[in-house]
């Protein structure tokens, strides 16, 4: 957690005791509205042993959430990879010489920067199931890796601009004055620097691919969402269910997020306690460059999409 | 060409696609509202010196942005409304069609609130530590130091991601089709089961409305950052 103590004064006798009391008043809101919202749910009979049960048989988790969980992970993986690999294409493209490709690159990149999500799922989804260019049953899953590739892809290709971009110009100078030709000092120099100094945001792009598998949900991907309201439907227990599918997404992103924390730390010692390398400003870390009020830069914000 | 531009005329005469990308912006406006307050909120128990709302607003922000978005909206429709019974509209002939709008709006808002704390605390980071000494140095408390030098810099230090923020909300309106909400999403939808040969002129036309939709966002986003960001 950040500091913020700067913004008031370290509290003296008096202070401490109002701090105390606020505490206490504070806790005891926070505490009334779990208290009221568990009370609701209890009067619903949703806190019943029935409605909790089936999340302690096997069947539950092998037939309905570990499937859910494994097809989530999986579209995930295909479109981390394909954004990776359409994030730095793009990327480079557009930082390339010819005005032409730079171009096509910034409209293509605008474009899917601008068309929700979900909305480009749904066109490949339809055009794919109804052209039959792959079999009807993993259409979905065509559909929401596709749809997250385009998104994530032009989102991570503007990390790699931004990223090259806030590099010194020192440093394309020397690849050049070492004879390295355009495209090399980009590959060779550049971008492993501004991937480098990505990699957090890259991790926190993840959690928002991941978050947006959920969207297949409406494509009718069998994804952790669609899975445990199957299996709520099925057992009429839908709030417990997607509880619980909640938590799981919880552990994974979490993992994941604290993941992103650490690595600027990782990188650091790995280059021997030199300072980080340029944050990526713009939509990633906005205002890195001003000076900052808590220690260490603000975890970077995963966009949401 | 010829007949996609007929194709793009049977579309807008047989679909209320204005109507459809109305409720999109709709949406965008009561849940941007809603979200900014939430927000606004959670960002000051965020900083506060009273470390149980600290806490608090923390493991908020951790927990609702770490689930999907869908998720959110369907504890909303199903949870809410088809489990607990709760209805946020009064009884009438709209009864059903207020109702998941509403209930879309209070999911959009509680999810896109976290964003917002998040994009106001990036804020309250570009102020520099110097002002706020000087705040303090002057007497001002807590909620002085806050209200007089900190929010004013820092709304206007995040006006850029605030304004990342409201383009995701807009795009994520299109989720409340899982609620039930007619939209953008909902009338293509509609539109490929009815006229299958044609998704791609489909998809041109919902695509060219949410970049009209998105582009001057961007753009006002600019130009409010060029004009209101605080100078250093």
């Amino acid at each position: 957690m950040n500091d913020y103590s700067i913004l008031f004064d370290a509290p003296g006798p008096k202070g401490k005791r109002r701090e105390r009391i606020a505490n206490v008043v504070g806790l005891a809101v926070v505490v009334a509205i779990a208290v009221w919202v568990i009370w609701a749910l209890v009067d619903k009979n949703q806190f019943t042993a029935a409605k909790w049960k089936p999340f302690l048989e096997g069947d539950s988790w092998t037939e309905y959430l570990l499937p859910g969980v494994w097809a989530t992970l999986k579209a995930a993986f295909f479109a981390v990879i394909g954004s990776a690999v359409f994030g730095i294409g793009f990327g480079m493209a557009r930082l390339s010489s010819s005005r032409i490709v730079r171009a096509v690159a910034t409209v293509v990149v605008e474009f899917f920067r601008a068309v929700p999500v979900l909305i480009l799922m749904i066109f490949f989804w339809y055009l794919l199931s109804n052209s039959g260019a792959v079999d009807g049953e993993v259409s979905p899953l065509y559909a929401v890796v596709i749809g997250l590739v385009l998104y994530n892809g032009s989102v991570v290709a503007e990390l790699v601009r931004s990223g090259v971009d806030s590099l010194p110009k020192g440093q394309t100078e020397a690849g050049w004055a070492i004879g390295l030709t355009r495209g090399q000092t980009l590959r060779l120099i550049l971008l492993p620097q501004a991937l480098r100094a990505m990699t957090p945001s890259l991790v926190a792009q993840v959690v928002v691919v991941l978050k947006d598998t959920g969207l297949g949900y409406i494509v009718t991907y069998p994804e952790l969402l669609r899975q445990a309201r199957l299996l709520g439907s099925s057992n009429a227990n839908l709030l417990a269910a997607l509880m619980v599918a909640a938590v799981l997404f919880l552990i994974i992103n979490v993992t994941l997020s604290l993941l992103a924390e650490k690595i600027p730390d990782w990188l650091r010692k790995r280059r021997g306690g030199g300072p980080t390398g340029p944050t990526v400003a713009g939509e990633i870390a906005p205002g890195a460059t001003a000076p900052q009020l808590a220690p260490g830069a603000p975890p970077a914000n995963p966009g949401i999409a | 060409m010829v007949t996609f531009f007929d194709d793009v005329r049977m579309l807008f005469r047989d679909f209320d696609i204005w109507g459809a990308f109305w409720m999109n912006i709709k949406l965008t406006f009561s849940a941007g509202v809603l979200s900014f307050i939430l927000g606004l909120i959670l960002v000051i128990m965020r900083v506060s010196p009273v470390s149980s709302l600290r806490r608090a607003a923390a493991i908020y922000v951790m927990t609702v942005r770490n689930i999907p978005l869908t998720l959110v909206i369907l504890a909303c429709s199903l949870g809410l409304w088809g489990q607990l019974g709760i209805k946020l509209a009064p009884k009438g002939p709209d009864f059903l069609a207020t109702n998941s709008f509403r209930l879309a709006v209070l999911g959009l808002s509680v999810y896109t609130a976290c964003f917002v704390c998040e994009s106001l605390r990036s804020g309250i980071n570009t102020v520099a530590p110097g002002q706020i000494e000087a705040a303090r140095s002057i007497g001002l408390g807590f909620s002085g130091v806050m209200r007089f030098v900190v929010l004013p810099q820092a709304i206007r230090g995040s006006i850029t991601p605030l304004g990342n923020t409201l383009v995701a909300l807009a795009k994520n309106t299109t989720v409340a089709q899982a609620a039930g909400v007619v939209q953008a999403a909902s009338f293509m939808i509609m539109a490929i089961e009815q006229h299958g040969s044609i998704i791609t002129t489909i998809f041109a036309v919902v695509a060219a409305g949410w970049v009209i939709i998105v582009l001057p966002i961007g753009l006002l986003t600019t130009a409010l950052s060029r004009r209101f960001g605080v100078a250093r």
